[in-house]
């Protein structure tokens, strides 16, 4: 609901800048909280920002004066009770805000004030004059539009009569606005209030409360417009990051779903692991890889990353458990040489653990890596170390969040987890995937195998069938499994069976030879017979044809013998003769 | 403006701890609050050190920058120089209990010296 919400807030937010009378803005130089405000602070106000100790007020008034001098041509002024000048400067070198030059160009002007309670004793009415006149003096000279105060709580400490501070303090910001300069006042998170000194009541145009919340070790940073009179603003809780640039906001808080859906395959790195995925991963989708300790899920990240790299695409490497030294040695002996990557800058890796950032911290600094770099894929390795310490909600929400920047910036994404005996951790993860890979540990015979199968594959045709995964030199290869009576057969056991299924493939083969050579030798054999037996029959055909022509001679001599004879006795004809013989 | 108010020093009394307090006000122009400074501290200075003080008053309305410098926030702001520690007064002084806390002429109540 809420992050359906957010959506609708920030739109809005657009839009009603756009449109009616425009209030003028100061944009911070955070470009998130100028999205979230429609712009900027409310120009020639005060905006107050209030928030626990260490939560970022200083450094967020800091970016609003540097952002003003160094890119709106507006001058600013600190005034600091907190800390010295020197201070301050050393604070935000870090940040690549160089305030020591700005002050030279006379773009900022630090005016510390240190005030010590115990050094103080109050007797009688006093006013803040000098601090006005100091400040009158200072946008005088450099012009400043802008001035910051932190804290202002400070002062409350430093003098007894709080009525006092409270009117002084009302007057300034009166003053303030008089001479058109914006202004950024910090303050302390009160108990029951927004301050602890109630500021809220005279710095009343925009309040933004910045949030540090520890969870389980895990810190987590938002930032929230509670007030922002005379504009809309988004009104979720956007988290928020103090990064090596600064201050860093993201106004994302839903996952939306327009997302283009390319139809080109982009290939895994592994042959047969595209073959059952009908071809490869679809550009831009996102893949969960999910499996028991020591299954090959990393590897498989770094070879979709080395083949992403060997067409010249950039990939993005985000390890949540490993250094990026350890993962790159751990490669090379599987043949994977990412370093190469690293060097030829197509490459770009950073090991977050979720420990020293919080999750929306690291939700900010992949969206900086990804606006940076531009990387068309990226391994996510190893989130299920994020499970270690916030509840499973937020989690869930914080991968939704990434997956959704990553699938927004049509960068094609492969997470690895780790699973237990149970899956059930992976299973509210899966649904943010559209592709998912389980890789199991099949123990038999003493030796552990590794098996890959498509868990699904969202508008994709893919194999259903297990494949063993073996790790060699040359990189994770799949081989067929040899399915058999006991089940799935892997590793040693596979190659057993092979040579078993090769020894009976011989055999059978000798054995048809032998019948064949068998049934050959029969038909040679009957052959030969008939061979005899036709013999025989022509012989005896020849004898009996022999014998009755040497017959037919004999009736026809018999015949003329007997001719021969009648007519030597004078005899009757044949017919005559014998018809007197009876 | 800025020339010190030094009384006559007070040879009379001739204390041996006797040592001149440095006293500097700072003030904005002629402001009611500051003119009833200078007057409460002349006062007050009369009757508690007498011939033992030198006051110098700073105007922070002619120099603004010296409120940096010199970490004013406040006026009326009293502080002694000498003797030491530094001490700031803030306030018109009109509560002379209060300044003589502040100055350490009179220990606090209860308090330790």
């Amino acid at each position: 609901m809420a992050s359906g919400h957010g959506r609708t807030d920030l739109t809005s937010v657009l839009d009603g800048a756009g449109g009616g009378p425009r209030l003028p803005k100061a944009p911070t130089g955070v470009r998130g909280l100028d999205e979230i405000t429609g712009g900027g602070l409310p120009r020639g106000r005060s905006t107050l920002v209030t928030g626990g100790t260490g939560s970022g007020k200083t450094l967020l008034g800091l970016q609003f004066l540097v952002a003003g001098a160094r890119d709106e041509g507006e001058p600013g002024v600190l005034v600091t009770f907190e800390e010295s000048a020197e201070k301050v400067s050393a604070n935000v070198a870090s940040l690549g805000f160089d305030l020591d030059a700005l002050q030279r160009d006379r773009l900022l002007v630090v005016h510390a004030f240190h005030i010590d309670p115990a050094e103080i004793v109050e007797s009688g009415e006093f006013d803040f004059e000098p601090l006005f006149a100091l400040l009158d003096d200072t946008i005088e000279r450099i012009g400043a539009k802008r001035v910051v105060f932190d804290t202002v709580d400070v002062l409350f400490g430093a003098f007894p009569s709080q009525a006092i501070v409270r009117a002084e303090l009302s007057r300034l910001f009166r003053w303030l606005e008089d001479r058109a300069v914006t202004g950024v006042v910090t303050g302390e998170r009160g108990e029951n209030g927004l301050t602890r000194h109630g500021i809220e009541e005279y710095v009343s145009d925009c309040v933004i409360v910045l949030d540090h919340r520890m969870h389980e070790e895990i810190s987590t940073r938002r930032l929230r417009v509670v007030k922002y009179r005379g504009s809309v603003h988004g009104t979720n809780e956007y988290p928020f990051l103090i990064s090596e640039h600064g201050f860093v906001v993201l106004p994302i808080t839903s996952i939306s779903l327009d997302y283009d859906a390319p139809e080109e395959r982009l290939p895994t790195g592994v042959t047969r692991l595209d073959h059952m995925l009908a071809g490869g991963l679809f550009r831009g989708s996102t893949v969960l890889v999910s499996g028991m300790a020591g299954t090959g899920k990393s590897t498989l990240g770094a070879h979709l990353i080395d083949a992403a790299c060997a067409r010249g695409e950039k990939a993005l490497l985000v390890l949540y458990e490993e250094s990026p030294e350890q993962i790159n040695r751990n490669m090379r002996s599987v043949g994977l040489d990412l370093g190469r990557w690293v060097e030829a800058g197509l490459l770009r890796m950073w090991a977050a653990r979720p420990t020293a950032f919080g999750l929306e911290a690291q939700l900010a600094i992949l969206a900086r890596l990804i606006e940076e770099f531009g990387p068309a894929v990226a391994v996510l390795d190893g989130i299920a170390s994020l499970m270690h310490g916030p509840t499973g909600l937020e989690v869930t929400s914080m991968l939704a969040r990434q997956f959704d920047l990553l699938k927004a910036a049509g960068v094609t994404t492969m997470a690895t987890t780790l699973t237990h005996q149970d899956e059930s951790s992976t299973v509210a993860v899966s649904s943010l995937v559209d592709t998912w890979l389980l890789l199991r540990n099949v123990e038999s015979d003493g030796e552990r195998n590794r098996l890959l199968s498509v868990l699904k594959s969202r508008g994709s045709a893919h194999s259903n069938q297990a494949r063993e995964f073996v790790l060699t030199d040359r990189g994770a290869e799949l081989v067929d499994v040899y399915v058999g009576p006991a089940g799935v057969v892997t590793g040693s056991a596979r190659l057993v069976r092979e040579a078993q299924e090769r020894g009976a493939e011989r055999r059978r083969g000798e054995e048809l030879m032998r019948r064949r050579r068998d049934l050959r030798r029969g038909i040679v054999e009957a052959e030969a017979r008939l061979t005899v037996l036709q013999d025989d029959l022509a012989a005896e055909r020849a004898e009996l044809e022999r014998i009755e022509m040497r017959e037919q001679r004999q009736v026809a001599d018999d015949e003329a013998d007997r001719s021969a004879l009648a007519a030597q006795r004078w005899a009757d004809p044949a017919s005559y003769g014998e018809g007197e013989r009876p | 403006m800025t020339g010190p108010h030094s009384a006559e020093t007070g040879a009379g009394a001739a204390a041996p701890s006797a040592e001149t307090w440095e006293l500097r006000l700072y003030v904005t122009g002629r402001s009611p609050k500051s003119v009833r400074a200078i007057e409460n501290l002349q006062l007050a200075c009369e009757q508690y050190l007498p011939g033992q003080y030198r006051i110098e008053i700073v105007d922070l309305l002619q120099n603004p920058r010296l409120a940096a410098d010199d970490q004013i926030l406040a006026v009326p702001t009293l502080v002694r120089k000498l003797p030491p520690p530094i001490r700031k007064i803030v306030g018109d002084l009109s509560d002379t209990d209060r300044l003589l806390v502040g100055l350490q002429l009179r220990p606090r109540k209860g308090a330790r010296t």
